[in-house]
């Protein structure tokens, strides 16, 4: 069965916002020049706030926020986030795998952004909901 | 970069105790988009069995971060913190982190690989609040780039 796609916008103002309310204040989050200077495209999301966007959608899909049993991604791509109003967005879909003997639900997630896979082996367990 | 792969099986001290506060989780939620009354709403929270609002899944890193630091920046084990790269992460949740929790991590490298001239370095860090309950356990793997 296949879930219904989630669509976040992700802006430089959300990673300074992240980047406050984590603690993780490197800047390859935030300036151009300390990324570009290690190679990469430009700034790029926390994989952290990649994943946190992933659990609400899973949290979506479950009903509850506190449903999430076992919540587990590979990060694979860096999610750019260009300086623009527009910023940029992240897809988020997933397919019910199985039904575990104990009722929990399995989900195979996917995550892409600019029509790439961001994620690999993304995978949560949740149970059922109350 | 090739790192000592006699640090496996290596457990750190526990971290000394986070407090989780209310407003941090609320801050984390907003910062995350997690708009559900449970992680505002103490009373939203109860309702559901909770004794105060719940933490997005992916909080715990925000308490783990001593931990990770412990590692990361242990002399011996020698990783260069600039060439770091996140690889996976992983949570396996006894119960969900909620305001007022005192929480202790202890952290065990469970794995040291080398492989095209990088190093990849799992931890597993146990949070448990002070009374010995468990909470979550976290797992993440990071990946020491080689000199290009």
């Amino acid at each position: 069965m296949e879930l219904p796609t989630q669509t976040y916008r992700v802006t430089r103002a959300d990673l300074v916002r992240y980047a406050g309310a984590s603690g993780d204040f490197n800047p390859i989050h935030w300036s151009d020049r300390t990324a570009t200077g290690v190679g990469l495209p430009g700034v790029i999301a926390h994989g952290m706030f990649t994943m946190a966007l992933v659990g609400r959608a899973v949290a979506g899909w479950a009903g509850a926020p506190d449903a999430v049993v076992d919540f587990g991604v590979r990060f694979t791509r860096p999610v750019v986030v260009p300086d623009t109003d527009e910023g940029t967005e992240i897809e988020v879909s997933a397919v019910v795998k199985e039904v575990t003997e104990e009722g929990l639900t399995r989900l195979d997630i996917t995550a892409t952004c600019q029509g790439e896979k961001v994620l690999s082996q993304a995978r949560a367990l949740i149970r059922a909901t109350r | 970069m090739s790192l000592d792969p006699s640090f496996v099986g290596r457990t750190y001290p526990p971290t000394a105790p986070y407090q989780v506060g209310r407003e941090k989780i609320r801050e984390f939620a907003a910062a995350v988009g997690a708009t559900d009354p449970v992680h505002h709403d103490p009373e939203a929270a109860r309702s559901l069995g909770h004794s105060d609002v719940v933490a997005p899944p992916t909080f715990p890193v925000v308490v783990t971060m001593a931990a990770s630091r412990q590692i990361v920046e242990d002399p011996a084990l020698g990783v260069d913190y600039s060439r770091v790269v996140h690889g996976d992460q992983r949570f396996a949740y006894t119960r969900p982190v909620v305001a007022g929790d005192e929480l202790v991590c202890v952290s065990t490298i469970e794995e040291v690989t080398s492989r095209g001239g990088h190093g990849f370095l799992t931890t597993r860090t146990d949070v448990s609040t002070v009374d010995g309950e468990p909470v979550v356990a976290v797992w993440s793997k990071i990946v020491v780039r080689g000199e290009a």
